[in-house]
């Protein structure tokens, strides 16, 4: 086992990470810019190193200065957490290259799943569902309707060179999309001096779905089940929950075994998630892997009571994953709110700043994962995230009843956060019924 | 003069907004707060509308912003003082070889191009100047202690 882990990161996955060091006897080494000075995260830690000045590329992203605070405090590991550079393949080469075992996956394996081309060949062996649609320009329309029987409607026509949705058609069937195609090539042509289109699958309701795995570096791989992250705001996820709720047991069986199939064949180390899309006959269409621990991860702790971050250290450290797929079962359900320092009232504008009140809820089956505290000054050289609220319950029913209890007894002040909009969306008809996809979060916003 | 509580806020807004320069006037008095790069101490020049000649002070390193180079900084002792500080993170050397004399030590004149120490990090020896004039007055780390970003290496009394 590792002798002592530097942490490339700050904030919650930084303390995340300390803690499960900690639980594993580990020592901890925290790298820190001058804007984080202060941050609470680093009075755990065993030893801090300022590394540079608050812009992450002069500090967080500086893999030289990273490398050499690893030096000078012996770390023989680096956890990168999320973000920064823990998907930069080179930085890993990196780390090999001096001795320092990176916690995540080789160089080969992140590149490989990391590369979409590459990826979705992988995918396609190993039968995980990926994206259909054709691969370059159509120039026949009787061509165009042969592919868009094989992939199903509806489909979406769009112009090679286009943008700002000119040139764009959704077709429901065959006439629609007959018709759709002359009108997509002649205003592509007006509006570009090309009139190339292509055809692709279109969801129109689609749900976020992805698969937590493990790997380690002996050939085992599992999955630890789904997550839904449905609700989103330009692309950033707001709330994330486990299991996904409504979906086929044996739908969903299929799609998380065929993610644990592709990072078995990548020879992955340590977790991985394969996020999806999912439409309402429930098929699923992968997206991208995220090669690195996520965000979100502490749903899946709480439904399986596997530590995730600890498994991560434990398999890049030589181990055996410590449990078989048939060993890891679900119980219940989890639901996380992120807590952002942004004003929802004001567009969402970030609050960097002090925060002076900080009452965080307690009680069973509620875990807060944050390194904020009253007292603490919110730098505005990062993302807003100041905390991840978690809680379990039996059911999802009573798992959105304990949030919106931790949710109001949550004081934070006098800066605002996203917590009066979890309270809101707690209650939106169509989270309650599970009625969402990926664009419902806007539309509400909207009104 | 400036009020000092004023030029502490100037300080404090600087460094939480990562600012270089910040360059303040009215009639009576202009005042200049530059920082070499955001680590470091800030460099205060104040200009009293009516003098031509402006000084430029250093403010010792407890004083003003808080930093990790206030270990070598003990307050009064270092008022007047300017930090050389460390631009970078590895392992400090006050000289080219171990049977080699030192770069500099308390005394030594040094120009911002003076080469005042070697910092290795990643197997590479890395020279670091002084980035001041002056003359050595304390080396505040021992030859083979590791360094962090931002760290006083040396203090030195401008001239």
């Amino acid at each position: 086992m590792f002798k002592r882990i530097l942490i490339a990161n700050r904030g919650e996955i930084a303390l995340r990470v300390i803690r499960a060091a900690k639980e594993l006897g580990i020592g901890t080494v925290c790298v820190y810019s001058t804007a984080d000075r202060d941050g609470p995260w680093l009075e755990h830690a065993d030893q801090k190193v300022c590394i540079g000045p608050p812009p992450a590329k002069d500090s967080y992203l500086r893999i030289d200065r990273i490398i050499a605070a690893a030096e000078i405090t012996h770390a023989d590991a680096i956890h990168p957490g999320y973000g920064f550079l823990s998907e930069n393949a080179h930085f890993a080469e990196v780390c090999r290259d001096c001795h320092i075992q990176f916690i995540g996956p080789s160089p080969e394996a992140m590149s490989q799943l990391g590369d979409k081309v590459n990826c979705k060949r992988l995918a396609k062996r190993t039968g995980t569902p990926v994206f259909p649609g054709t691969d370059g320009a159509i120039e026949e329309v009787d061509e165009a309707v042969r592919v868009a029987h094989e992939i199903g409607f509806p489909v979406i026509v769009k112009a090679s060179a286009g943008g700002g949705g000119r040139g764009m058609r959704i077709a429901r069937d065959e006439s629609q999309l007959r018709e759709g195609i002359e009108t997509a090539q002649r205003e592509a042509l007006a509006a570009f001096g090309n009139g190339a289109v292509y055809v692709e699958k279109f969801l129109e309701h689609a749900r976020h779905f992805e698969v937590q795995t493990l790997g380690d570096n002996h050939g085992n791989a599992v999955h630890l089940f789904e997550r839904d992250c449905s609700s989103q705001r330009r692309h950033q996820k707001l709330v994330e929950e486990a299991p996904a709720p409504g979906v086929d047991p044996e739908k969903r069986r299929r799609v998380c075994e065929s993610a644990a199939a592709l990072i078995r064949a990548a020879k992955y180390c340590g977790a991985a998630t394969c996020e999806f899309l999912m439409d309402r006959e429930q098929n699923f269409y992968m997206l991208e892997v995220n090669t690195r621990v996520q965000v979100e991860h502490p749903v899946t702790e709480m439904i399986t009571g596997v530590d995730i971050v600890k498994t991560m250290i434990r398999a890049a450290a030589g181990e055996t994953l410590p449990f078989t797929q048939d060993e890891i079962s679900a119980k219940g359900h989890a639901i996380e709110c992120r807590i952002n320092a942004e004003d929802p009232d004001r567009g969402f504008m970030p609050q960097a700043g002090l925060i002076e009140r900080w009452s965080a809820p307690s009680g069973p089956g509620i875990r807060l994962d944050s390194h904020a505290r009253a007292g603490y000054r919110i730098p505005p050289n990062y993302d807003s995230m100041i905390g991840k609220l978690i809680v379990h319950g039996a059911s999802r029913d009573a798992a959105i009843a304990k949030m919106k209890d931790a949710l109001k007894a949550f004081e934070i002040g006098p800066i605002k956060t996203t917590i009066p909009l979890h309270l809101k969306l707690m209650d939106h008809p169509d989270f309650r019924n599970a009625t969402f996809d990926i664009h419902f979060v806007e539309r509400w916003l909207k009104k | 003069m400036i009020d000092i509580r004023k030029l502490k806020e100037l300080v404090r807004l600087m460094v939480e907004n990562d600012l270089v320069e910040l360059d303040i006037r009215d009639e009576q008095e202009q005042v200049t707060v530059k920082r070499p790069n955001s680590a470091a101490v800030p460099l205060i020049a104040h200009h009293p509308m009516v003098h031509a000649p402006h000084a430029v002070l250093a403010a010792p390193a407890a004083a003003t912003a808080p930093s990790p180079s206030s270990a070598g900084g003990s307050g009064s002792a270092d008022a007047g003082l300017v930090p050389i500080e460390c631009p970078m993170v590895g392992t400090f050397y006050q000289s080219p070889g171990p049977d080699k004399p030192p770069f500099v030590s308390v005394g030594s004149p040094v120009g911002p191009d003076t080469v005042v120490c070697l910092v290795e990090a990643m197997k590479i020896f890395n020279e670091i100047k002084a980035g001041v004039s002056g003359t050595v007055e304390r080396v505040v780390v021992k030859s083979g202690e590791a360094v962090e970003f931002g760290q006083a290496l040396f203090m030195v009394r401008p001239g």
